[in-house]
């Protein structure tokens, strides 16, 4: 049953009633637990947007999120459900730190263009390959993007402990790389605040405008929303869907490969074990949040950057509240939006109906 | 049961009335059927037929009306309420395990028991009786895949009758049967009046209507419109009724004026993805300025065939020439190429394959020509005003209603989906048109108008292939017609030739004695 929305009502209404719905839960919990369900819900606003530093950490989280929520996005409008974002942004880092500790004698307009294209370029190649896979020998991308997630975390163990790590150091890391390769924060362009929100965000925000472009506008992307519409239909219609599939991979996987270059080149400034934080897999969330659209996705990114952040302070300024409490909002909003996201639907529609609009 | 029943109809409808959002699809539907009558229900599609049988047999419920069986009132909240009453119905896709036997298949759902021994003895006794009072023989250890589709129908209606069906509806049941096996289907049904059933049959076929029932019901958007007994009407009324107009008459078409041969297949063969071949050698040629019917039960081979034509599938062997030239084998041999190479393509299966459901129709009317430059803007970027102009002058010219481009194409009915799609083929001017089942689903008025155009693409000199398992479709425009059964051609018939009895034995896989 899909009863018709105002399609106002469809992108805005619908999710705020399931987010407020899913913090109303949260609240009634909180309060089970014996806490100040005001209290906590208090710290969780006022630390995600309270402040400028409050803010600037907002987005970057945010900024991750959108990266991994578009990589998401776009493979699932060409049908494909790329669960390995977090292996293809952990690969994305090996890709930047061998451009940003290799290249040290370039010049910082050459240096981090050309380790942002190295990230995107080995997300791509790892996303390309479960593409590739299907593609030609019928292997389920679900189950291949999966495992290439394991694959990926056992690699970079193993080259950051064994083969990257800083000569004499006890940490698995490698030396920080040159500043030439630093994304200036957007500290240095004003923000008041010292959040490591660097220009990745603006990166985002243009990969987000892209995207737009390339499925809307492009006969590419028209192709591609017709073979995420049915592969019968993009049969018919002469559509090569095994390159397809490899390039919206390996798109996917370029995608991907931003949290690389907002963590290492932004924030970090080396090549660290685990820096991908399990933002490929709430990239998933954030996408089926924002129905897999550009827009949608960075307005979810913000949601989900708001929650990590304030979740953090709330932790914090509320200490009797068990910090799981973060993790449980996040799972009622993905469950309120995602996968309940059509309970309201029809009752909303009808009381919609009545009045006449 | 009380002796009063006896006169009592077998089913009453009275006010009948059912919405789905702004679709009125049944409006104050007053229905009397009498037991022990073949009662037939005619109309259009989306004439509201299936929406009141869906009401009776349970799957929705009326918002106002009373339905009354065996003169009771009764609430039909679900299927399982209508089996109770001894209501069943014979779906137009047949609901059985493909896997299991036929006695597997009869039992399911009336298993009789934790134990199935005893409820497998039982229900094989009945089987043979039920096989005997109505000649409805199938072997109950048959499976179920392994049987044609006229026996396969067979079991479905024997599951009704083992359930205690009194009342049988059957909707569109001929769609895939050959002529002999609906003549089969009849005799059935009638050795089933005669003891007393009743039968509630559902169809858009007029002469089905005239041939098997007692009397028969019309419907047209949503209402009833009229009654009457079957023995005092006539098809020419019945397709009034039905479309609110009259009928014209078919006009005599010229004889071809044929052209080069544009097309032409040589020792084509397939496999799907199972490895069974499902077209074998197929010869064919078809010359520009005639229409090549390919008749045939469906499944045989037809479909495949047509794909593969359309270079949507890489036959096994063979040889096929386009406009005089070898495409396959060929290094590129696909859908796109081919369509640049002039062959248009409308699938017979146009909401799995030829229609973007979810996209506005101005999207679905850019389908495989996504790459034409005409689409983008001064930036190479697709233009959606070019677009939705393009959709609306299609949706102009080939009469698509409601002719909003912006629309999604699955809120089209089937006709004018059809008709979207026939104009975004047409309109290119191929030289080579693939049909697909060119009206299924569409209704009468639809017909003409996609007939018509299809005998103007002749008329234009096109070469067009047309491949339809309604004969009376393949009898309308064909020139010529070639009968495929079990992935070979069976004969071939030249129009004047052909006759519902000979294709029909040729479909069934007898080899034309006359011939």
């Amino acid at each position: 049953m899909n009863a018709a929305l105002p399609r106002w009502a469809d992108l805005i209404l619908l999710p705020l009633i399931n987010l407020l719905l899913a913090l109303g839960l949260t609240a009634l919990i909180v309060l089970a637990t014996g806490s100040d369900p005001v209290a906590a819900l208090t710290a969780l606003a006022v630390g995600s947007l309270g402040s400028a530093d409050a803010i600037g950490y907002t987005l970057y989280y945010a900024t991750n999120m959108a990266f991994t929520g578009l990589a998401v996005a776009v493979a699932f409008q060409g049908g494909l459900f790329n669960i390995g974002a977090e292996g293809q942004a952990y690969l994305a880092g090996l890709g930047v730190a061998l451009a940003a500790l290799n290249l040290e004698f370039l010049p910082p307009a050459l240096l981090v263009p050309l380790a942002i294209l190295a990230g995107a370029g080995f997300g791509a190649f790892w996303a390309a390959i479960p593409g590739w896979l299907q593609a030609k020998r019928g292997s389920h991308i679900v189950i291949t993007t999966i495992m290439f997630n394991f694959l990926a975390a056992s690699l970079m163990v193993y080259l950051i402990v064994n083969v990257l790590i800083a000569p004499g150091s006890m940490s698995p890391e490698t030396r920080r790389f040159t500043t030439a390769a630093d994304l200036p924060g957007l500290a240095s362009f004003g923000f008041p605040s010292s959040a490591p929100v660097n220009l990745a965000l603006v990166l985002a925000l243009l990969a987000a405008g892209g995207v737009w472009l390339l499925i809307w506008r492009t006969p590419w992307g028209y192709a591609l929303r017709v073979m995420g519409e049915s592969p019968e239909v993009a049969r018919y219609a002469g559509i090569d869907q095994g390159r397809m599939t490899v390039l919206v991979m390996a798109l996917s996987g370029a995608l991907a490969g931003g949290v690389a270059v907002n963590e290492l080149l932004g924030a970090q400034h080396k090549l660290l074990l685990g820096f991908t934080g399990g933002y490929g897999f709430t990239g998933i969330a954030v996408a089926l949040m924002g129905r897999n659209h550009p827009g949608g996705v960075l307005l979810s990114a913000l949601l989900f950057g708001a929650l990590t952040q304030g979740g953090a302070e709330m932790a914090f300024e509320v200490p009797d509240v068990p910090s799981e409490i973060v993790v449980l909002i996040q799972g009622l909003v993905i469950l309120f939006a995602g996968a309940l996201g059509n309970m309201l639907r029809p009752g909303l529609s009808r009381l919609l109906q009545r009045k006449p609009a | 049961m009380a002796a009063s029943d006896a006169a009592a109809p077998a089913i009453e409808l009275v006010g009948i009335d059912k919405r789905f959002g702004a679709v009125h699809a049944n409006r104050a539907v007053d229905l009397v059927v009498r037991r022990g009558h073949i009662h037939g229900i005619i109309g259009e599609n989306g004439a509201g037929k299936s929406t009141l049988m869906a009401i009776l047999h349970g799957f929705y419920q009326a918002d106002a009306g009373t339905i009354r069986v065996n003169g009771h009132e009764a609430t039909i909240r679900d299927s399982r309420d209508a089996i109770r009453l001894g209501i069943e119905m014979v779906h137009q896709h047949f609901m059985l395990v493909e896997r299991f036997t036929v006695l597997e298949n009869v039992m399911l759902g009336a298993e009789g028991g934790a134990r199935l021994a005893p409820g497998a003895a039982r229900a094989r006794a009945e089987l043979s009786r039920l096989g005997e009072a109505y000649g409805l023989t199938v072997d109950p250890d048959a499976r179920i895949e392994d049987l044609p589709v006229g026996a396969q129908q067979r079991v479905e209606i024997l599951k009704a009758l083992y359930r205690g069906a009194e009342v049988l509806i059957l909707d569109e049941p001929t769609g895939v049967l050959t002529p002999q096996e609906a003549d089969d289907l009849f005799r059935v049904l009638r050795a089933l009046r005669d003891q007393g059933r009743t039968v509630l049959l559902i169809t858009h076929k007029l002469r089905e209507i005239m041939a098997i029932t007692d009397r028969v019901s019309v419907m047209r958007a949503g209402q009833m419109v009229a009654h009457r007994n079957t023995a005092e009407t006539s098809i020419a009324e019945l397709g009034e009724l039905m479309i609110g107009r009259r009928l014209s008459a078919p006009a005599p078409r010229p004889a071809p004026r044929l052209g080069e041969t544009l097309l032409e297949a040589r020792g084509l063969s397939l496999r799907d993805a199972a490895g069974v071949e499902r077209v074998k050698g197929v010869d064919l040629a078809l010359r520009g300025g005639e229409i090549l019917g390919i008749a045939g039960v469906a499944g045989n081979g037809q479909g495949e065939l047509l794909e593969a034509l359309a270079g949507m599938r890489t036959p096994s062997a063979g040889e096929i020439r386009l406009n005089g030239r070898t495409v396959f084998p060929g290094r590129d041999f696909n859908a796109a190429s081919l369509r640049r190479q002039r062959l248009g393509h409308v699938p017979e299966d146009r909401l799995r394959s030829g229609l973007v459901r979810t996209a506005r129709a101005a999207e679905t009317a850019i389908l495989g020509y996504q790459h034409d430059p005409a689409y983008r803007t001064g930036l190479g970027l697709l233009s959606h005003d070019k677009i939705l102009a393009h959709g609306a002058r299609l949706m102009r010219d080939y009469d698509v209603r409601p002719a909003d481009p912006s629309l999604r194409s699955s809120l089209f009915s089937g006709g004018n989906q059809q008709k979207l799609i026939l104009g975004r083929e047409i309109e290119r001017d191929p030289a080579v048109l693939l049909v697909g089942q060119p009206t299924r689903g569409v209704d009468i008025g639809g017909i003409d108008a996609i007939h018509q155009r299809l005998l103007a693409c002749r008329a234009a000199g096109k070469a067009v292939l047309v491949v339809s398992v309604e004969l009376d479709e393949i009898l309308a425009l064909a020139d010529r017609i070639l009968v495929m059964f079990d992935g070979r051609i069976m004969g071939e018939l030249t129009a004047a030739e052909a006759t519902e009895q000979r294709l029909g034995l040729l479909m069934a896989g007898v080899q034309d004695v006359a011939a």
